[in-house]
């Protein structure tokens, strides 16, 4: 049986059908994953307050029947932009002195099928992933089944995942 | 400032915040924003199956893991104290749309008329939250990422194949809640 221990094997497999990949070498204890805790709690707190989880905001969004989510999206991207070009301009490193890199994607048809079925998905649940977890968090525990659907359609794509044009 | 804090956020706040994050994760540990991956590295953890797919260090994504809980943890905090006591406002077009197939129910931020555990058991539930969630699921990995991934982060960093792909996220979302969703609904 093949092992897993070459890390670039490792590395391989994690960036299949992945476009954020985890590429720091760095080894550290659990609790240093505490800080995404923290910064995924002020991200749910943003995507409730600002109503990005709301079934009705992506219905509008869909029906071109309110700006709100085109603004929140196209605010985050130019946000996100400037903020990636600043790293770069300026070789920022962490805050553990690792220099910051962020791993190219090459194009596959599965942008496409994989896209427009989560498209449709995402105007029937109301919600992309994140939300997911944050609409459960809000104390809709029905939508815990979904996220358990979710999660399920994950597996059933890395079962069947050769025999799917990419 | 906690009631101002209470009142729904304008798109011009809480944009800046969500794309603050790219740099956040990034800063702190090279960690790239991107959310559907958490749906794989569980898949990982919980039942790799032998999968060539799955089989692969989920530990060295545990960040992810954590990412997520606290999303669930803030959904729980600001619902819980910063919460917004009136009913959502939503364009009335869409309102009068929503009424004819019986909700009419604006309390919460997911209409509670047909999203709850009785509606799962009758087809209309089954669609909207079991195949609409499997789609999510299967459609991202697909895709390889979903919003964050893609929409925001890839386009962040000038990826043309996130583009590619969020484009088709519109267009699948155009076409269910224009064509096929009244339908469903209508059920």
């Amino acid at each position: 049986m093949l092992q897993n221990t070459d890390a670039n094997t490792d590395l391989a497999v994690r960036s299949l059908d992945a476009i954020c990949v985890n590429e720091s070498r760095l080894e550290h204890k659990w609790y240093h994953n505490l800080k995404y805790l923290v910064v995924g709690i002020f991200f749910g707190i943003v995507f409730v307050k600002a109503e990005v989880i709301s079934w009705y905001r992506i219905q509008e969004m869909f029906r071109l029947q309110s700006f709100h989510m085109y603004g929140i999206i196209g605010s985050a991207v130019i946000t996100g932009m400037i903020s990636v070009w600043l790293i770069k301009k300026f070789n920022v490193k962490t805050i553990y002195g690792e220099l910051i890199r962020i791993s190219p994607k090459a194009f596959n048809k599965g942008q496409i099928y994989g896209g427009l079925m989560f498209g449709l998905g995402w105007a029937m649940t109301g919600a992309c992933p994140g939300p997911l977890f944050a609409q459960i968090g809000t104390g809709a525990t029905v939508v815990g089944v979904t996220l358990l659907s979710a999660i399920a359609g994950t597996w059933v794509y890395g079962r069947i995942r050769e025999k799917l044009p990419h | 400032m906690i009631e101002f804090l209470k009142q729904p956020w304008a798109w011009y706040v809480a944009g800046p915040l969500i794309g603050l994050t790219v740099p956040i994760l990034l800063i702190i540990g090279n960690k790239s924003f991107g959310i559907s991956s958490s749906l794989r590295h569980i898949c990982a953890s919980c039942m790799p199956a032998n999968i060539p797919f799955f089989k692969y260090d989920w530990k060295k994504e545990v960040w992810n893991l954590f990412f997520v809980l606290g999303i669930f943890l803030g959904g729980a905090i600001a619902i819980n104290l910063l919460s917004n006591p009136a009913p959502m406002e939503v364009n009335p077009e869409l309102a009068g749309e929503l009424t004819r197939y019986g909700i009419t129910d604006y309390r919460s931020l997911i209409p509670q008329d047909i999203i709850n555990w009785q509606s799962l058991f009758t087809i209309k539930g089954f669609l909207l939250m079991v195949v609409g969630g499997f789609l999510v699921g299967f459609g991202t990995r697909y895709a390889g990422g979903c919003t964050s991934g893609h929409a925001i982060m890839g386009l962040s960093n000038l990826q043309l194949p996130s583009l590619i792909a969020t484009g088709c996220f519109m267009i699948g979302g155009f076409i269910m809640a224009n064509l096929i969703l009244p339908l469903i609904l209508s059920l």
